[in-house]
């Protein structure tokens, strides 16, 4: 028997060295989100049940269900980010069917022009839109002179202003996840659709469109969590008239100096956005066995 | 399945020409796929053939031509209005739907009533022999069912013509072997007009009622496999059918000599100026006891003898320095007394085995 289990020990510690040495990879990665994430939001955590006077409440949370402004808050943040999403669909997604189907050369120049605004500072393009969207910029003189219409239009410092700079930002990040579950769908799939009598429209919806899903719900997911905390785009362009959680944080402390409130808005707002992860992921989940199941 | 309700269509391709830049994938093609017919398009990679068959589904657009099947011209035709089956070399099964999902998806499109569709999918499962597989998911399905079900989404809604391009290539051999057969069971069940596209000589050989041979974008030869086999059309079809040994003749008239040596044969020779004589490796007989009267005999040296199970092959060098092979059956051979490597051999080839063929390429 003991011939059998030659070098057993050293093999087993071959094994266990491996798999240290790939921990040892990923060690740096593991510090680093402690050092900037962990701790700081576990502190956020402990200053939003700190009161004015030091000692510990709830009077920060209290304040948010008593308070009407702050449910207002929280439904202008879901209804930009939703609406945001939304339109990054709606564009995003025939855009990025459009680079599928070109050939690699002509897809990747038009890949460059989608990932431009990523090399351009967010606050230089926020501003460029104030300057486009004003009521004396270039698309309401352009529009005006033109006679396509008569007073300026009303395209910023509002929820449109708003709309047309966070759909300009967010944009590539629809895009390159469904472009990339687009490419990845074998061109045989649609040509066997064809083949069993699918018309090209009824080849896409029934076989292209679902095989795309996944990058889709990617996408859509992470447009819809970045808008949940945006803050420069809406500050400028919304004109304070649209409020998101982001303006309010950045007011409690900068106006009130009041960390317990920020921290309590902050925490409130992860807890949503993980709640919406959590959910997403079950619906998606259930979406995929529905998918099989017809 | 219903095989006989719908009549099998002959395919007629008249002139189909298809070019990518300089490149010629087709070049004037015409081919008479007769109804009901097993017909495979042989050749190598890069010949044309896939893009022949994509021609026929109509995935690719000729420069020119006419594709007729029965009396219909369906070249201007889209894909989805051509109503026949394909098999594609991947399967292509949608991944996001059951086993019944892709088979009964046809019949779906066709606004099939559900109770039929469902009725339907279990006859045509069955018939691939994967019966009560319907709710499986396609991941789950190993290399040779997802084969099975792929036809049965291709004749499930009973197509009178069959396209497969390359079905069994990504099959091991054992089981590749047993789909040949099947297939060819299924088509002579079904009936359909089969066009199949491959590679692999040995699969055209098992399964066709014809063969045509492709090469750059032409036909080189369209026939039996036996005549295929035994009368190849020119040098590319002999070289490309079987493993053969080519020596080059000489030829005054009706006579035909190799080395100076006038050869005997049955067939008349082809009327062409250059011919080549062509030894298959089972045909040509290692002789014990010297040259034999009224056949053609080589004298050569043996190189080297490879056993390969079924199979001995010896390889040789005639005296005017061209190699030659034969193969044998190992069984029952005394491997003993089989010459050894540097032993003077005689070698025999039977008048009706000594084909003569046009040496030119094409």
């Amino acid at each position: 028997m003991q011939a059998l289990r030659t070098n057993e020990a050293g093999l087993r510690q071959d094994g266990r060295m491996e798999r240290l040495r790939l921990f040892g990879l990923s060690s740096p990665a593991l510090v680093l989100i402690l050092v900037i994430l962990v701790i700081p939001v576990g502190w956020l955590f402990y200053l939003s049940f700190v009161g004015s006077d030091g000692h510990f409440t709830l009077e920060n949370y209290a304040r948010m269900v008593s308070q009407r402004s702050y449910f207002r808050i929280f439904a202008t943040t879901f209804r930009v980010s939703i609406l945001t999403t939304a339109l990054c669909i709606v564009i995003g997604y025939p855009l990025a069917y459009f680079l599928s189907q070109v050939p690699t050369r002509v897809a990747n120049i038009c890949m460059i022009a989608v990932l431009l605004p990523f090399w351009t500072s967010l606050l230089v393009r926020t501003y460029a839109w104030l300057v486009l969207l004003q009521s004396r910029g270039l698309i309401n003189t352009w529009g005006i002179s033109l006679g396509l219409w008569h007073e300026p239009l009303p395209l910023v410092y509002n929820l449109t202003g708003t709309l047309i700079g966070m759909v300009h930002i967010m944009l590539p990040f629809l895009i390159l996840p469904v472009y990339g579950s687009m490419k990845a769908i074998d061109g045989n799939y649609v040509k066997a659709a064809a083949n069993l009598g699918a018309s090209p429209r009824r080849a896409f919806w029934g076989v292209f469109f679902p095989l795309s899903t996944p990058g889709l719900f990617a996408g859509a997911l992470m447009v819809f969590i970045l808008c949940l905390g945006f803050f420069v785009t809406p500050a400028v362009l919304g004109g304070g008239k649209v409020i998101m959680v982001s303006m309010k944080i950045v007011s409690n402390i900068q106006l009130f100096f009041s960390w317990g409130a920020a921290s309590a808005l902050g925490v409130v707002l992860l807890v949503l956005t993980v709640a919406i992860l959590w959910l997403a992921s079950r619906l998606l989940k259930l979406d995929q066995i529905a998918g099989r199941g017809h | 399945m219903r095989a006989n309700d719908r009549e099998a269509l002959p395919i007629s391709v008249r002139g189909v020409t298809k070019t990518y830049g300089p490149v010629h994938a087709l070049k004037d093609v015409s081919l008479d796929v007769r109804s009901g017919e097993f017909l495979t398009l042989l050749g190598p990679s890069g010949s044309g053939k896939t893009t022949l068959l994509m021609v026929l589904a109509g995935f690719t657009r000729p420069d020119c031509g006419s594709l007729k099947f029965g009396d219909e011209e369906v070249i201007r035709t889209p894909p989805h209005l051509r109503d026949l089956g394909m098999t594609f070399q991947n399967y292509a099964l949608f991944p996001h739907m059951t086993v019944a999902g892709n088979v009964g998806y046809p019949l779906k499109l066709r606004r099939v009533p559900r109770p039929e569709i469902a009725q339907r999918v279990e006859a045509a499962l069955e018939t691939v022999q994967l019966g009560g597989y319907g709710a499986r998911r396609i991941d789950q399905l190993s290399g040779g069912q997802k084969q099975r079900v792929a036809l049965a989404r291709s004749i499930v809604f009973e197509p009178r013509i069959l396209l497969m391009d390359e079905p069994l290539s990504a099959l091991d051999k054992k089981l590749r072997d047993q789909m040949q057969i099947e297939l060819r069971h299924l088509h002579d069940k079904l009936g359909m007009t089969t066009v199949y596209v491959t590679h692999d000589q040995r699969e055209a050989l098992t399964m066709s009622d014809r063969i045509a041979v492709v090469n750059q974008g032409r036909i080189m030869q369209l026939a039996t496999p036996r005549d295929l086999y035994e009368r190849p059309a020119n040098r590319f079809v002999a070289d490309f059918i079987g493993d053969s040994t080519f020596l080059p003749v000489t030829r005054s008239g009706q006579a035909v000599a190799f080395n100076g040596t006038p050869l005997v044969f049955s067939a008349p020779p082809p009327a062409a100026a250059e011919l080549t004589l062509m030894i298959r490796p089972e045909h040509i007989v290692l002789s014990h006891d010297g040259p034999r009267e009224g056949a053609n005999n080589f004298s050569a040296t043996a190189s080297d003898i490879v056993y390969q199970g079924d199979s001995y092959l010896l390889n040789a060098r005639l005296d005017d320095g061209s190699r030659i092979a034969l193969r044998g059956g190992a069984r029952g051979v005394n491997l003993m007394a089989l010459p050894a490597v540097g032993d003077r051999v005689t070698l025999v080839l039977a008048p009706e085995d000594t084909i003569l063929i046009d040496a030119s390429e094409a």
